[in-house]
């Protein structure tokens, strides 16, 4: 997928400048060292070096920088009331959806909660039907009856897209029942926050999830806010990977992609023999939980410019790019203006697609209508027959 | 039990004199009957159904508390777990919230879940998976997750089981759109309806009734062939009458036709409606209905307030009002938590004289 897109975006490449090196697109292995341990629970944790190339490392920058610029358009549609109700950023979160799809294919499947904008478009999902969906537009991945909570992508095992916390949690599992009655060799990432780790539910699905070995991945995206609770204030043992007790667990600086990527395959490798397990990804959202919460009443605005100084995902894909003369700075703020205008073209299309028609109120409720009556506001006024 | 009923080439309207099916009748009728009278108990037709799907179908399944070992904790499973293994017939965990969700998710991923509630008191534990991750979702989605599921198990009162064991949930899940609630009656309506919500694409929740498990009802030979299925969204009018239109659903459907002949003798011709399905609401035969006996009366035996009695007064006055020659009337559950005492209970819940009663009151003739 990334590698496609790097072809694709040649040509700007291929501009005659005698000067310009082509940039990588070298898949020759190469050996990284995660820049911290993993910790683990039950289980002998992987190793620190992973095998990456040079071309994927660009695309994992590549891809983070796209997502990173998708949430600050939304941030700003948000502000120009062109996205309304909930919206959910995930900026400073995006290794976790990069490093993931690193180490899995689209037959695995993963399902979220509603802070979905950027798996969506790790699971191959287009910037200008993300945009459309925001602003509830036909073009949109749920034709603009989903909004921000609610983005699918079924073709590419991606189940949404959730608002209800921690109910994505028995839905993965159900997922991972699924791809085991099927005797699918696939597996399925069942995300959810430090929030939703106290729901009950969780352990009910893990209770049956490990009494089964159905392959499921639980991971849990510790950006250490629950809302505005902090972790401290909300779980009485926050060390999430050791919750699972019976159901072995890992603990992973989110932050880092390649450390997200080694965790990931370890734990598809896992789940396939052994069933569940739990990653626990050490990560950080610069917004607050939504677009109504400034993100600065439970926390110091130090503690946010801290984490984005000193373990923001992009920098550290770019350091390592420039460490490893992968690309050079200006390869990489190259490589960033055109992820800028790739996202702000997404936004001016979306801007222009339509809304739904008003006969889309009534339409997908059911499969198999068998001819369902609906009303609208007024019975007598409007009421349909669904086909 | 029921393994020897297969799915066989359907030769129009099933009265051939086949050896196969005078076989098959005499597997089914597990008490000896006179030569061409079928009866058939609700539970024998509900597990029927079920092993039908399920051979007819690898992707059904079947989950719930005590489905597989105990054989069902009604027996409606039973030798399922013997017939198609554990892969098909799963024991959960006393966790209504994890294995519903794990239903629906599975649903998800393409599996037709049969889940069973013990009973729809405990679905409360799972509700937001029914309504939140399962009705909404093919809507959410605009089409690209369709959730194929099945909700089953008793609904509404027992007998002496107490506050927390007997409510109705009909109303409750039938105002939901994107569900698609069904009533069975008799074993006919058990048999087609329970096969048509297994293969239903939406998700179902199928309200069956405990007390009615044991009875029997005759059978047609149509309704014993595997390939046998119920349209959903129409009523069946199982008794026609000129006089007054009564409307209901499940158990209160016997009582209905009870009320009925009483009616008869005093000369009130009362049509009976079995809606058998909640949601979709078949509007088009309750409304043919009264415009034909110009009065209705609603039965369930759920709580009053927003009940499914509510729905269908609206909308005859809404659809039918200059037809009406007297108030539409409600017979439902009293407006209280279920009491235990045989007598309260017996108070708490509508019976056949309730019915009469408001028949007549209909027709303007008090006793």
């Amino acid at each position: 997928m990334a590698l496609s897109r790097l072809s694709l975006r040649s040509t700007t490449f291929l501009k005659p400048s005698s000067l310009r090196r082509h940039v990588t697109t070298d898949t020759t292995p190469i050996t990284i060292e995660t820049a911290a341990p993993f910790t683990s629970h039950q289980c002998d944790p992987p190793s620190r070096s992973v095998e990456t190339s040079s071309a994927e490392i660009l695309s994992f920058f590549r891809d983070m920088a796209r997502m990173r610029r998708m949430e600050i358009a939304a941030d700003s549609l948000y502000k120009s009331k062109l996205i309304r109700g909930f919206c959910h950023l995930y900026d400073g979160q995006e290794a976790l959806a990069v490093g993931m799809e690193a180490a899995i294919t689209k037959k695995d499947a993963i399902i979220t909660s509603y802070r979905d904008h950027c798996t969506f478009l790790g699971r191959g999902g287009e910037l200008v039907d993300a945009f459309s969906e925001l602003m509830g537009r036909m073009r949109g991945c749920s034709n603009g009856k989903g909004g921000s909570m609610h983005f699918y992508k079924k073709d590419a095992c991606f189940y949404g897209g959730h608002g209800i916390v921690g109910a994505q949690i028995p839905l993965g599992c159900g997922l991972a029942f699924a791809q085991k009655y099927s005797k699918e060799e696939n597996v399925s990432f069942v995300l959810y926050g430090d929030g939703a780790a106290n729901q009950g539910q969780l352990f009910e699905a893990l209770n049956i999830a490990a009494l089964w070995d159905l392959p499921a991945i639980l991971v849990c995206e510790n950006n250490h806010y629950g809302m505005g609770t902090a972790t401290w204030r909300s779980a009485k043992s926050p060390a999430y990977f050791k919750r699972g007790d019976y159901v072995p667990g890992l603990k992973v600086d989110g932050m880092d992609v390649l450390a997200v990527k080694q965790a990931c395959k370890f734990a598809k490798e896992h789940a396939l023999k052994n069933g569940p397990i739990i990653l626990e990804m050490d990560t950080y959202r610069y917004h607050g939980h939504s677009m109504s919460d400034p993100g600065s009443t439970y926390r110091t605005r130090d503690e946010v410019s801290g984490v984005r100084q000193v373990r923001d995902p992009i920098e550290r894909a770019r350091k390592l790019l420039l460490s490893h003369d992968i690309a050079t700075e200006k390869e990489l703020k190259d490589m960033e203006k055109e992820v800028r205008k790739e996202v702000d073209d997404a936004v001016a299309q979306a801007k222009e697609s339509p809304v739904p028609e008003a006969s889309e109120l009534f339409t997908n409720m059911y499969v198999k209508d068998c001819g369902v009556e609906s009303f609208g506001a007024d019975r007598k006024e409007l009421k349909v027959t669904l086909a | 039990m029921w393994g020897i009923l297969r799915r066989s080439a359907v030769d129009g309207g099933g009265f051939s004199a086949s050896s196969l099916r005078r076989t098959r009748f005499s597997l089914v009728s597990a008490r000896s009957y006179a030569a061409g009278s079928k009866e058939m108990t609700v539970r024998d037709a509900l597990n029927s159904a079920i092993d039908e799907e399920m051979s007819a179908d690898p992707k059904v399944f079947v989950m719930g508390e005590e489905v597989g070992q105990y054989q069902g904790a009604y027996k409606i499973t039973k030798g399922l777990l013997e017939k198609y293994g554990p892969e098909r017939v799963y024991d959960t965990p006393i966790t209504e919230a994890g294995f519903t969700g794990i239903g629906v998710g599975a649903a998800y991923a393409g599996l037709k879940p049969v889940v069973e509630f013990m009973t729809f008191n405990f679905s409360m534990q799972a509700i937001d998976h029914i309504i939140n991750s399962a009705a909404k979702s093919n809507y959410m989605s605009a089409g690209q997750i369709n959730v194929p599921i099945a909700f089953r198990g008793p609904n509404g009162a027992a007998a002496g089981v107490g506050a927390q064991h007997s409510q109705c949930y009909a109303a409750w899940y039938a105002s939901v759109p994107g569900l698609k609630v069904l009533a069975p009656y008799s074993a006919e309506d058990a048999r087609g309806l329970l096969k048509a919500a297994i293969r239903d694409p939406d998700p179902v929740v199928f309200l069956e009734n405990e007390l009615l498990y044991g009875e029997s009802f005759p059978i047609s030979e149509e309704a014993l062939d595997s390939s046998f299925c119920l349209p959903i969204g129409k009523a069946k009018i199982e008794r026609e009458g000129k006089d007054v239109t009564i409307t209901t659903f499940s158990k209160m459907v016997g009582f209905a036709l009870k009320a009925a002949e009483k009616l008869a003798e005093e000369g009130i011709g009362a049509e009976v409606i079995n809606l058998r399905s909640i949601r979709p609401l078949d509007r088009a035969t309750i409304n043919a209905s009264v415009r034909k006996t110009s009065r209705l009366v609603t039965v369930e035996e759920g709580f009053p307030q927003h009940g499914v009695c509510a729905e269908i007064c609206a909308s005859v006055v809404e659809e039918s009002f200059s037809y009406l020659d007297a108030p539409v009337a409600r017979i439902a559950g009293a407006d209280v938590p279920m009491p235990y005492a045989a007598n309260l209970e017996r108070l708490a819940l509508p019976q056949v004289e309730d019915i009469v009663r408001a028949a007549k009151r209909a027709c303007y003739r008090s006793k």
